[in-house]
């Protein structure tokens, strides 16, 4: 795309907007995914819509090139700066409107003793570009502030993000103690980062594994009934 | 035998009775094993040269490494460890792996046990430097940590900075380190200049810096341990034979 200096978004029609959108998302032009989004909704296009068409498909994409190894963190990160930019815009839209769909409560945060953040976040953007209200405990999280949110918003799902051998564990002892209180049997916990696997998961007792944003946003769905 | 290997490889053919012990390391670790053989090699002869010494202990450490930058994929890890031990693991009488867990998701562990090796103990060389109680307790006090090794300092930019996309992204620093307050140096030399690169770091990440000198810690009593293992036993006990390798890597 050497020639993309000389795209003027306004000229393109929708298709082809959405389309550019995507590969400048792609390209992380944070800017360019703005100005899409604006002018899709001065074409009196659905909030919901710019957001799942345009947004949440360039990142999918994006995520797939990052799982096959053609991204690399830093591009992923880059992408993830042009879809908040555009979701800065959608979402007091999406929270006024009246098509607004929750699809349901999501609390996640990273454990105890890992403060890798990256995936956990990218995680939350492509879940509310699904429709959930993301509560985002951030990282360093104790068992006590998982049972503090769950109270305190009753969420439809639980997730938990660790990326270092020495943290994984605690997703077990936090799961436990959902279960020991009699929580496990009502609400669904997710897990994830890049060291787990369905096999560790499935030891913890985890509902279930999510190994990348756009996979588990689309399992938090199904979790929640709404992926019919 | 794969390209990417910075293998020793003149030893390998030329020292074929004497080699007994074969050490598959990281690349950020290279130098410090070198270091660490030749201290032992040295201890072990008791002197640096006449009948018996065993020189820069070559004879009795293969080292092959892989690549450091296989630190931000671990991924390729295992698969490259495991490409190196089918190739040559039965010419030697025990296999050693200076990698920790390094966030291969088990993966590792996986082809160690169907080679029967071993590897450090921990989770990443950071843990295994400082040693597993003053690791917990640095993270203890301020689990904003961010760890450099010599290796690191000396490659921060390389590593650090080219590796995550900070030179051409500098506005991603705090994507990355926002949730940082210190920057750690573990050192395993005392070099007045790699501590000075060190605050570089630490200013160029915008976090203080805490230099703590450790020295080889884990690596150097887990390889002397090794190498000592391997001179009591007798040639051929510790590895599995060529063959059963070759059955167990069919197998898995
Ligand atoms: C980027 C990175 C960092 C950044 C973190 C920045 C940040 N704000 O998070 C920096 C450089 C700061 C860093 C620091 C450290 N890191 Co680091 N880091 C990485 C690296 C290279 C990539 C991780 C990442 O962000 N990937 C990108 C995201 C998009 O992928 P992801 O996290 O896997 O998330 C996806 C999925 O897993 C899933 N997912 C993730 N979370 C969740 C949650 C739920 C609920 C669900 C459903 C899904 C899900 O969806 C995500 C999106 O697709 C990994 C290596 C690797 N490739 O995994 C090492 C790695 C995890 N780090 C490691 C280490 C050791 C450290 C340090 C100790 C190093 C040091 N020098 O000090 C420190 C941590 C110190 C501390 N106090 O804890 C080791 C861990 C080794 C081990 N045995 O566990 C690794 C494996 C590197 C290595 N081989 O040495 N790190």
């Amino acid at each position: 795309m050497s020639d993309e200096d000389e795209i003027i978004l306004k000229d393109l029609n929708d298709a082809d907007l959405v389309d550019q959108m995507k590969d400048d998302l792609y390209d992380g032009l944070a800017d360019e995914v703005f100005e899409g989004v604006e002018i899709l909704l001065e074409r009196g296009w659905d909030a919901n819509l710019v957001l799942s068409d345009a947004l949440v498909e360039g990142m999918r994409i994006v995520g797939v090139d990052f799982r096959d190894g053609i991204l690399f963190v830093p591009e992923v990160l880059q992408c993830a700066g042009a879809m908040k930019k555009g979701m800065g815009l959608l979402r007091p839209i999406l929270a006024q409107s009246s098509t607004k769909s929750s699809t349901g409560k999501f609390v996640i945060g990273t454990v105890k003793g890992d403060i890798h953040d990256i995936g956990k976040n990218l995680v939350g953007m492509m879940l509310e570009g699904a429709g959930f209200e993301v509560i985002d405990l951030g990282i360093n999280n104790p068992v006590e502030n998982y049972l503090e949110a769950i109270d305190k918003h009753r969420p439809n799902v639980l997730g938990m993000s660790a990326l270092l051998t020495t943290t994984m564990p605690y997703m077990g002892v936090v799961i436990e103690e959902l279960d020991k209180r009699g929580i496990l049997k009502e609400l669904p916990v997710m897990v994830g980062g890049a060291p787990l696997n369905q096999e560790f998961a499935d030891a913890i007792n985890a509902t279930s594994y999510g190994r990348d944003a756009a996979m588990s946003a689309e399992l938090a769905k199904t979790l929640v009934g709404k992926n019919m | 035998m794969a390209q990417h290997l910075l293998a020793e490889q003149n030893v390998m053919s030329n020292k074929r009775r004497q080699r007994r012990c074969l050490v598959v390391a990281c690349g950020a670790l290279a130098k410090e094993i070198v270091a660490l053989r030749s201290q032992l090699a040295l201890a072990r002869s008791g002197s640096v040269s006449g009948p018996g010494a065993l020189g820069s202990g070559e004879e009795v450490m293969t080292l092959q490494c892989l690549p450091a930058g296989f630190h931000n994929t671990p991924g390729k890890i295992a698969p490259a460890v495991e490409e190196i031990l089918r190739d040559c693991a039965h010419e030697f009488d025990s296999v050693f792996v200076a990698y920790g867990e390094c966030g291969t998701g088990g993966a590792l562990d996986d082809v160690l046990k169907r080679y029967g090796a071993s590897r450090m103990t921990g989770a990443h060389c950071y843990e295994f430097y400082a040693g597993g109680d003053l690791y917990e307790q640095i993270i203890e006090e301020q689990i904003g940590s961010f760890f450099l090794t010599d290796y690191l300092v000396k490659n921060f930019d390389r590593l650090i900075i080219t590796g995550l996309g900070l030179d051409r992204f500098p506005h991603l620093r705090d994507d990355y380190f926002g949730n940082y307050t210190q920057l750690v140096y573990l050192s395993q030399t005392k070099d007045a200049a790699l501590l000075q690169k060190a605050f570089g770091a630490a200013d160029r990440l915008g976090l203080e810096l805490r230099h703590i000198h450790v020295g080889y810690g884990g690596l150097a009593s887990e390889l002397e341990a090794v190498t000592k293992a391997v001179a009591k036993a007798a040639p051929g006990k510790i590895a599995p034979s060529p063959q059963s390798i070759e059955q167990l890597h069919v197998r898995g």
